[in-house]
């Protein structure tokens, strides 16, 4: 459950931008290759809010595809986990996205 | 009426995001214009363009300990492996197996006790358990605060064993020059497919209790075949820590990634 830990950062960075305004939302870029479940984000972060100032604050998660990028003849393709093969056989692929972690927005008021 | 900010409002106001996009109606959109009406102010809404990186204070400690760990010529490992995999008993034996030619040092984490690093300190060697809690994985500050109590001297090597978990930790760079696997051969061969986020992070893949292949139905060439699959650039070595088989090239590996003595 790496997921509470990321949620109270995303929460804490959330609160440092915003300085004195009121969060309403906030929104995160999770790539689908990262290690991080959406449900379990979300899960955390209704916990990770619970009794601070950010009590109420919506959590938009938006998920980024995932895409490799094959390192023996350059070709691209979309992926759904950290790995695959290339349609000339190798399984050496650069993941070129989905690996995002960040966030994106907030709407203050 | 407005379609962005919901005020009855027919005169010109402003309506801005930070997009252009296409307007219907002759008017644009300006976030943080004044109203008049409080109830439209309550609606409005301010947008921040933050673009942040969650995981880049923990990144940017673990740099801060990689340079640390320069600093003073030693090398970090970072252990990882599901709970049971022989991390604990394939580090006595490599301290045992280093003796009089290179120290090593351990930081353990586990969830609770500091039973592995009475462990590791019965072999004669420095260790330090960081326990933490519910948490499921080692980060950077922990790394941080344990390496100057630890004081690793000139040469030594760091092992950090991380929680057994091979979920969490693939996401928490910690500073150390490479992370290596243990998977056992009690576990599933087909490991590497169900865990690749923690497969493709590792630079070797140990797989350990080999003298207990011929008990259990572990097929080795389909382990390696998907060790391939998922991360091709990664080395297999089989070891056992109860026989000494493969420790020769485990520690090998160590001598050629740790740096000089």
């Amino acid at each position: 459950m790496h997921e509470l830990g990321i949620a109270m950062e995303i929460a804490d960075l959330a609160s440092e931008r915003a300085g004195e305004a009121h969060v309403r939302r906030v929104v995160v870029e999770v790539g689908r290759l990262t290690a991080v479940l959406p449900d379990a984000l979300a899960f955390a972060w209704d916990a990770a809010i619970e009794g601070s100032r950010l009590e109420g604050c919506a959590l938009e998660i938006v998920q980024i595809a995932g895409r490799g990028k094959c390192r023996a003849c350059g070709a691209e393709q979309e992926l759904t986990m950290p790995f695959g093969r290339c349609t000339c056989g190798t399984t050496d692929l650069e993941l070129i996205a989905g690996e995002d972690l960040r966030i994106r927005e907030l709407e203050v008021s | 009426m407005c379609a962005t900010c919901g005020c009855d409002s027919v005169a010109e106001h402003h309506h801005h995001d930070d997009h252009d996009h296409a307007h219907d109606h002759g008017h644009h959109h300006h976030h943080d214009h004044e109203h008049l009406d409080p109830e439209e102010h309550a609606a409005l809404h301010r947008r921040i363009r933050v673009e942040q990186d969650l995981l880049a204070k923990n990144g940017q400690l673990a740099e801060r300990n990689r340079g640390w760990l320069a600093g003073r010529g030693v090398t970090a490992f970072n252990l990882v492996s599901s709970p049971g995999a022989g991390k604990t008993t394939l580090l006595e034996r490599t301290i045992r197996d280093l003796a009089g030619r290179r120290e090593v040092v351990v930081i353990e984490g586990d969830q609770a006790t500091a039973r592995d690093a009475e462990r590791i300190r019965a072999t004669g060697a420095r260790a330090l358990q960081i326990n933490t809690g519910t948490g499921c994985h080692l980060d950077a500050t922990m790394v941080a605060k344990a390496l100057p109590e630890l004081d690793p001297p000139k040469g030594s090597l760091v092992m950090i064993e991380n929680v057994g978990n091979l979920v969490c930790p693939a996401l928490f760079d910690l500073g150390e020059r490479a992370k290596v696997l243990l998977a056992s051969v009690t576990e599933g061969d087909d490991k590497p497919l169900k865990y690749p986020h923690m497969f493709r992070a590792a630079s070797l893949v140990l797989l350990s209790k080999v003298d207990l292949l011929p008990y259990v139905p572990f097929d080795r060439a389909r382990f390696v075949a998907a060790v391939a699959e998922v991360n091709p650039r990664a080395r297999v070595l089989g070891i056992s820590a109860t026989t000494g088989e493969g420790l020769p090239a485990w520690i090998g590996w160590l001598d050629d990634h740790g740096g000089p003595t």
